[in-house]
């Protein structure tokens, strides 16, 4: 039974409701795949995407879930609304609620945004992305995919790979990572590496090779580009010659590893063209796995109205 | 948890077994052969006993026929009035259900909700020819307008009563039995 109001990150959540909303996904994913991608069981029910930030992919994928489980969908780009305006983010969710809304899903530049939303308004809150500190329908994804892939996320040997610093789907991939039993590495650049990072209980590594010996999956980052002028790295080929992962690279890990990356990817620079389109990624599929976890999560936190159990 | 009496048992092994065999025999007869025809168990008791029919017509046509499984819990017609969101099951058909004679099979047929759920998630899937229904036990009290092709055993009860199918697979023991529900707020 999954009793949260809201989805806020992975680091409150026990390795039982992580596993609840993997289960819950898979009979999502059947939907998804056949000809009639639509069930009727959020008829009535309305979710707001709240978007601070630019993004595509995670949007879109909440917008398709909910309209697969028929409930009506709202995209607000906060560049296009009353935000520039001045309204208060209190305000905006007052708002909504207002309107009938159930389910607001956001995304903001600030780290904790959706916890505080959430406090202040009796809709439910889904965390899409906040600031450098969570991205859990991301990583959520990311350990469905390594399930489906691997049969099971204990004892793997996961390799997170680039940008940790900034990286929320890092820090949430940590999180669902540690408390489901696997063994983390995280590799990057010295200045892109959060100090006390191994307080998480993580493996630190620098070099590249070393961090994929014997790996069982490679999670690879986006670096993001604005980086390089703060910075954090010289060149984006230096990057690349660094901590690029290549075909010859990928040799070192176990001979079924798998490649996961969240996308958008930037090819030639973290990941070769070849790597992202070869026999390990999973990349594409992580995509579809998207839809099916936040259809899972739409569907797990709209339950909840009179006290009842079914009965025959 | 709901406090309850066991009242009375009104099927056994020996008895499940034979009104199985007996809908086996009617199913074949009623479509001429088995030539179309894909069964498909409703979770979670329906599962054991569409895997049963098809053993027992491979037993008397000498044919196998494709069995699926489906589970309706996105389509039922109550879930804003649970109180937590029901468990999630896969749905496994493993043929293309379009133009076949489609047997659903279920324990007990009581109102007639989870049926209608059970109809509306097949269209969802596939466009069959025809659809039949199969049940162990039919306790009446309908709701909607949806009637058996096939009864196991028909047995009139009380809105407080509970029909319960125990089968070995599951319940370690083949039986139908009558529950009393003693909560006097019902």
């Amino acid at each position: 039974m999954f009793k949260r109001k809201d989805l806020l990150g992975l680091a409150e959540l026990t390795p039982e409701e992580i596993n609840f909303i993997l289960d819950t996904a898979r009979p999502m994913k059947q939907i998804i795949l056949r000809d009639i991608k639509k069930v009727p069981t959020l008829r009535g029910k309305s979710v707001v995407n709240l978007f601070y930030e630019p993004s595509t992919r995670t949007r879109t994928s909440f917008e398709l879930a909910a309209k697969y489980m028929s409930a009506d969908s709202v995209n607000i780009a906060a560049s296009t609304s009353s935000v520039v305006k001045g309204e208060s983010l209190t305000d905006t969710g007052i708002t909504l609620t207002s309107m009938g809304c159930d389910i607001v899903v956001i995304r903001h530049r600030e780290s904790g945004a959706p916890a505080f939303l959430a406090r202040n308004i009796p809709a439910r809150v889904i965390n899409a992305g906040d600031g450098t500190h969570e991205h859990p329908t991301q990583a959520l994804l990311d350990l469905f995919t390594m399930r489906e892939k691997k049969g099971g996320i204990k004892g793997l040997t996961v390799t997170i790979l680039g940008d940790i610093l900034f990286s929320r789907v890092a820090r949430s991939n940590i999180w669902g990572l540690t408390k489901l039993g696997a063994k983390v590495r995280v590799c990057g650049p010295t200045t892109l590496m959060p100090r006390q990072i191994e307080e998480l209980g993580v493996e630190v590594y620098h070099n590249i090779d070393e961090a994929l010996k014997d790996a069982d999956v490679i999670n690879v980052l986006r670096i993001q580009l604005e980086r390089q002028d703060k910075g954090y790295f010289p060149t984006t080929r230096e990057y690349s010659r660094l901590f690029g992962l290549t075909k010859e690279r990928l040799e070192k890990a176990k001979p079924d590893v798998l490649v996961l990356h969240p996308g958008p990817m930037n090819r030639g620079i973290e990941i070769a063209p070849e790597v992202a389109d070869g026999l390990h990624s999973a990349i594409n599929e992580q995509v579809t796995n998207g839809v099916a976890v936040r259809m899972a999560l739409l569907y797990l936190l709209t339950g909840g109205g009179a006290i009842g159990e079914a009965v025959n | 948890m709901v406090p309850m009496i066991e009242k009375a048992q009104i099927m056994d092994e020996d008895g499940m077994r034979r009104a199985l065999t007996r809908i086996a025999h009617e199913i074949i007869e009623k479509n001429k052969g088995v030539d179309n025809i894909c069964l498909v168990g409703i979770r979670t008791r329906g599962i054991p006993l569409a895997e049963r029919l098809v053993k027992k017509v491979l037993e008397i046509e000498g044919k196998s026929i494709p069995i699926g499984v489906i589970d309706i819990t996105l389509y039922r017609d109550d879930l804003t009035t649970l109180s937590y969101h029901p468990v999630l099951h896969n749905t496994d058909l493993p043929i293309d259900i379009t133009g076949k004679t489609v047997v659903l099979v279920d324990d007990v047929l009581y109102t007639g909700r989870t049926t209608r759920a059970a109809l509306d998630a097949i269209f969802d899937i596939g466009r069959p020819a025809s659809i039949q229904l199969a049940v162990l036990v039919d306790r009446g009290h309908r709701e909607l307008p949806i009637r058996p092709d096939y009864v196991g055993k028909n047995v009139p009860s009380s809105r407080k009563e509970i029909v319960a199918v125990h089968v070995k697979e599951t319940d370690g023991e083949d039986k139908v039995i009558i529950n009393e529900n003693t909560d006097a707020t019902l």
